[in-house]
């Protein structure tokens, strides 16, 4: 069991340092002097290379990227290009308001899901299941981004219950901030759950077919009961891998979800900072992303050995 | 046999199934009636499709809700058919039980097989866990499974296809049933653990005077463990009496040419296997008259019109042919 | 009375042949595939429409027109810069779709040979391909996107590579998934033991098998690749403008919530429209292809 975990550990490390050396080359290496860029085409070629000098870019690639890598284990991610103050500062700010997002987006995403998903399942082929199928059909193929405007069309221009945007902070108090965060985190997940609700579905129905739920039924179980002491946990496997897949869909969704709102989060940051040509910022920002969705998949998989005893023993 | 005397644990009477299939309605099964003492171990015998697992899931009230189920199925004299389900859960797995074909996908890879085997106990006997515990791991040695205190714990995915087949066994008789249904217990089997399976099934009916009735296509193991016997085809009962008295002398044009169909051992090299011509009808087709009238040798105008009456040919052996006349006249 | 054999079973072809009349016959009767098939064919004729005739130029800017209501002139009205609003969702289509069929192309040639390599070569060939597959999920579209933009600018090429890249991995795992199940198959040992080489055996015998899945599976795509771009465009780093795309119509006309609502609806509309028809399109194709495939829906 501890070997099985350590393999994994393993290729998650393994994982996270292909990823920042994708990223490096991509941010760093690729496109040329950044400080060329930072200060325009017409910029006297003194000014360019102080600044590059200033920046560090004067170094060697790989100086500079294990100077990334040592400076993140301590939690220093260097200077912005533009503004000059940590990095680490700069995302820890935005970050404030990316997590609760994205947490709250996935919970209600789950709660919704699941619910509709069995429930569907549970009256497959009759009104219940058909009403479910029909809405998440649509709702797959709404864009996110354009749900939320029209949430905001509805809620904010027509009704005026919620603001059309902007972030209130945690200090005016943690409901206040939880409620400027609300239709954000529901038009992310109202997308997502319709997704995932049909995940669910199908799952539930393959389960249902297993021989082993006709065993339950035979030793004198009602259906619901048999549903649940049976079936779920057995359907829970590939609706976990599905959750687990999707989170980098709920990353990303964050992002633009951010921008629709205009919430000062970590996608508003990224997107500055292309603006700006602020590299060091945009290389961050993505690293840190790309480790989240990483580390979250490393997460499910180790799950999986908790919830299914035939990995234990066989696949070390 | 210990076949206490009087009124019959089990008594089925015209049963009839109707499905609802992808090509509409199909009558699946048709005046299916016989009867079972303490003790007895009725032999059902057929192709696939026959319906005879249907009949199986009928009598445990397994059917989908789409099923319209006709006739009489009196268990010590209850009614059971148009039974509502949550009385019918009361006696599935607790007075009625059944185990099925496939022991590979029978059982839930997510529990341990202790608490699979305890839970029929907890549920109609009430049992706390400790106590259904105990009681399960009982079983499980009964059943031949070694070590079973410790592998109690274990997950199916551990045990072989036969031990698992004894854990399904286990779970049927934990609430010691009257009347065990058992489909094809041995067909995904190993030749050599057959017996085995076979064996223990027998011992654990003769040991708590149950009622066993045992589905299969191979007439050996009919033979070795059934006193009365059943041949269906095309959802009806062809031919139905004592094992050895059908085996010695069948009336119904299909279990002949199922009895002539098995090879032999020690038969001429070159002999050709003998086959019935023609195909199993789908349940959606099937003819108003004799199912098998398509394929028989000795098919009449008459046999197509109505379904043939049981016609008694001997004691308790009775053969739904119209034409026993001529399908008995070789034998004695 | 029996001398004759007995009629055996159908016994399994090496590749399933539906002949080409019998599949239109039940295509053209599937709801999925009838109403999916409208929804996508419409797009696509917007698209190809938009080459030859729009009711005015999507570029040209007229501030004495702008905000103006939908009109005999104008069937849905113009947008803040007085430009008409059919015309600019005609034209979008074009990007919508040139970005969905090159990405979705990417993802399938590079995908398609990725796995069939992985499934006919076996060992540490194949779990390089995997791993590396598995490896580029850690970067979905939008980040992909960051990164290129960021690197190299924003525009079409750069959502295209983006969205390209991430569809790779999807198609190397379902190639490799199917094309393993069809090696395993009988008729291919047959094939392999008269002697026929991995390359033959895969282009006469597993692609054949697979193609059913990887239609399913590309439509499904498409609609991904569409709103993949929709995303990128609206945040500004997919299809620049001037050149109309519905994601940036949506950014601009949310400016404009509060005083004409209208605008945000079109394009949005337009992009559900499209994605749900691959759905329905992409369902109607796996019942119709291989009915195995066709899980309880």
């Amino acid at each position: 069991m501890s070997l099985f975990v350590l393999r994994r550990i393993l290729t998650l490390a393994a994982t996270l340092i292909g990823a920042s050396l994708i990223i490096f080359l991509v941010l760093d290496a690729l496109p040329g002097n950044a400080a060329q860029m930072l200060m325009g085409a017409d910029a006297s070629p003194d000014a360019v290379s102080a600044l590059t000098v200033k920046l560090g870019l004067d170094q060697p690639l790989l100086y500079r990227y294990a100077h990334w890598i040592g400076g993140m284990l301590v939690g220093d991610l260097g200077n912005s290009y533009v503004y000059g103050t940590p990095v680490a500062g700069l995302i820890a700010e935005r970050l404030v308001l990316t997590i609760p997002l994205a947490i709250m987006s996935m919970l209600i995403t789950v709660v919704l899901a699941l619910a509709t998903g069995i429930y569907a399942a549970a009256n497959h082929n009759k009104i219940g299941d058909v009403g479910v199928m029909s809405l998440t059909q649509i709702g797959i193929a709404l864009p996110t981004f354009w749900f939320a405007i029209l949430l905001i069309l509805l809620f904010a221009v027509k009704l005026r219950w919620l603001s059309a945007g902007g972030f209130a902070g945690w200090d005016d108090g943690i409901w206040e901030g939880i409620r400027s965060l609300l239709l954000p985190a529901i038009s992310l997940a109202l997308v997502q759950a319709a997704i995932l609700a049909r995940v669910t579905r199908s799952a539930v129905l393959e389960v249902l077919r297993e021989d082993f739920v006709r065993t339950a039924r035979a030793k004198g179980l009602s259906k619901r009961e048999a549903l649940w002491s049976h079936v779920l946990r057995n359907a829970m496997i590939p609706v976990m891998t599905v959750m687990g897949l999707q989170f980098a869909n709920l990353l990303a969704g964050t992002i633009v979800i951010e921008n629709v709102f205009y919430l000062p989060g970590l996608g508003r940051l990224i997107f500055q900072s292309i603006a700006n040509r602020d590299l060091i910022v945009v290389r961050n920002c993505v690293m840190l992303l790309a480790a989240m969705v990483v580390t979250v998949n490393f997460v499910v998989d180790v799950l999986y050995a908790f919830i299914d005893p035939r990995i234990k023993v066989h696949n070390l | 046999m210990n076949a206490s005397a009087n009124p019959p644990l089990i008594e089925v009477e015209d049963l009839g199934v109707r499905l609802n299939t992808s090509r509409g309605a199909a009558q699946a099964v048709r005046k299916v009636s016989f009867s079972l003492l303490r003790g007895e171990t009725l032999g059902l015998v057929g192709e696939s499709g026959c319906g005879k697992s249907v009949t199986a899931l009928a009598l445990m009230g397994l059917l989908p809700d789409s099923a319209v189920v006709s006739g009489s199925v009196r268990l010590d004299g209850s009614e059971l058919v148009g039974l509502k389900d949550a009385d019918y859960r009361k006696l599935r797995g607790n007075r009625i039980s059944m185990i099925f074909q496939e022991p590979m996908t029978a059982l839930n890879p997510m529990h341990t097989i202790g608490r699979q085997v305890a839970e029929p106990l907890r549920r109609h006997k009430e049992l706390s866990a400790a106590a259904a515990r105990k009681e399960a791991i009982a079983l499980l040695d009964r059943v031949g499974l070694p070590d079973a205190a410790r592998r109690a714990d274990a997950y199916p995915h551990q045990f072989s296809g036969g031990q698992r087949q004894r854990i399904t066994i286990a779970m049927a008789l934990a609430c010691q049933p009257d009347v065990l249904i058992a489909d094809e217990p041995t067909t995904a089997l190993d030749v050599t653990l057959q017996g085995q399976i076979l064996d223990l099934i027998a011992d654990l009916v003769d040991e708590r005077g149950m009622a066993m009735i045992l589905i299969s296509h191979d007439l050996g193991v009919i033979a070795e463990n059934a006193q009365k016997m059943m041949v269906m085809y095309g959802g009806t009962v062809v031919e139905s009496g004592p094992t050895a008295e059908v085996f010695a002398r069948m009336g119904h044009p299909y279990t002949q040419g199922l009895f002539r169909a098995r090879p032999r051992l020690g038969a001429k090299k070159g002999t050709r296997l003998k086959t019935i011509a023609g195909t199993v009808p789908e349940l959606a087709d099937l003819p108003a008259g004799c199912a098998f009238a398509d394929r028989c040798a000795i098919v009449q105008s008459r046999c197509r019109a109505a379904l043939p009456p049981a016609v008694e040919v001997k004691a308790d052996h009775q053969v739904r042919c119209l034409r026993t006349n001529v399908s008995m006249a070789e034998l004695a | 009375m029996s001398g004759a054999t007995t009629v055996t079973a159908d016994t399994p072809t090496a590749t399933s042949r539906r002949p080409a009349a019998g599949f239109w016959r039940r295509a053209l009767r599937h709801r999925s595939f009838v109403l999916g098939g409208t929804l996508v064919l419409l797009v696509f004729v917007a698209a190809l429409v938009s080459f030859v005739w729009t009711p005015w130029s999507p570029y040209d800017i007229d501030m004495a027109a702008k905000l103006k209501p939908p009109s005999a002139a104008h069937w849905l009205g113009t947008d803040a810069f007085g430009r008409d609003v059919v015309s600019l969702l005609l034209v979008g289509a074009r990007s919508t779709i040139l970005v969905g069929v090159i990405a979705v192309g990417i993802g399938l040639s590079f995908g398609v040979c990725l796995g069939l390599t992985a499934a006919a070569r076996k060992g540490w060939v194949a779990e390089l391909i995997m791993r590396m597959s598995d490896f580029t999920f850690a970067f979905p579209a939008i980040l992909s996107a960051i990164m290129l933009a960021a690197a190299f600018g924003p525009g079409m090429v750069t959502s295209i590579i983006a969205i390209g890249i991430f569809q790779i991995p999807i198609f190397v795992r379902i190639t490799r998934g199917s094309a393993n199940a069809v090696w395993a198959r009988e008729f291919v040992l047959a094939a392999r033991a008269s002697g026929k080489g991995t390359l033959r055996i895969t282009i006469e015998h597993v692609l054949p098998n697979i193609l059913s899945v990887l239609i399913v599976q590309a439509t499904i795509q498409f609609a991904l690749a569409i709103l993949a771009e929709a995303a990128l465009s609206y945040l500004g780093l997919g299809t620049q403008p001037p050149q109309p795309s519905w994601g940036r119509m949506l950014n601009d006309a949310q400016t404009l919530l509060f005083e004409e609502p209208s605008l945000a609806v079109y394009p949005g509309a337009a992009i559900a429209i499209a994605v749900l028809g691959l759905n329905l399109l992409g369902d109607g194709l796996r019942d119709l292809l291989d009915p195995r495939l066709a899980r309880e829906r």
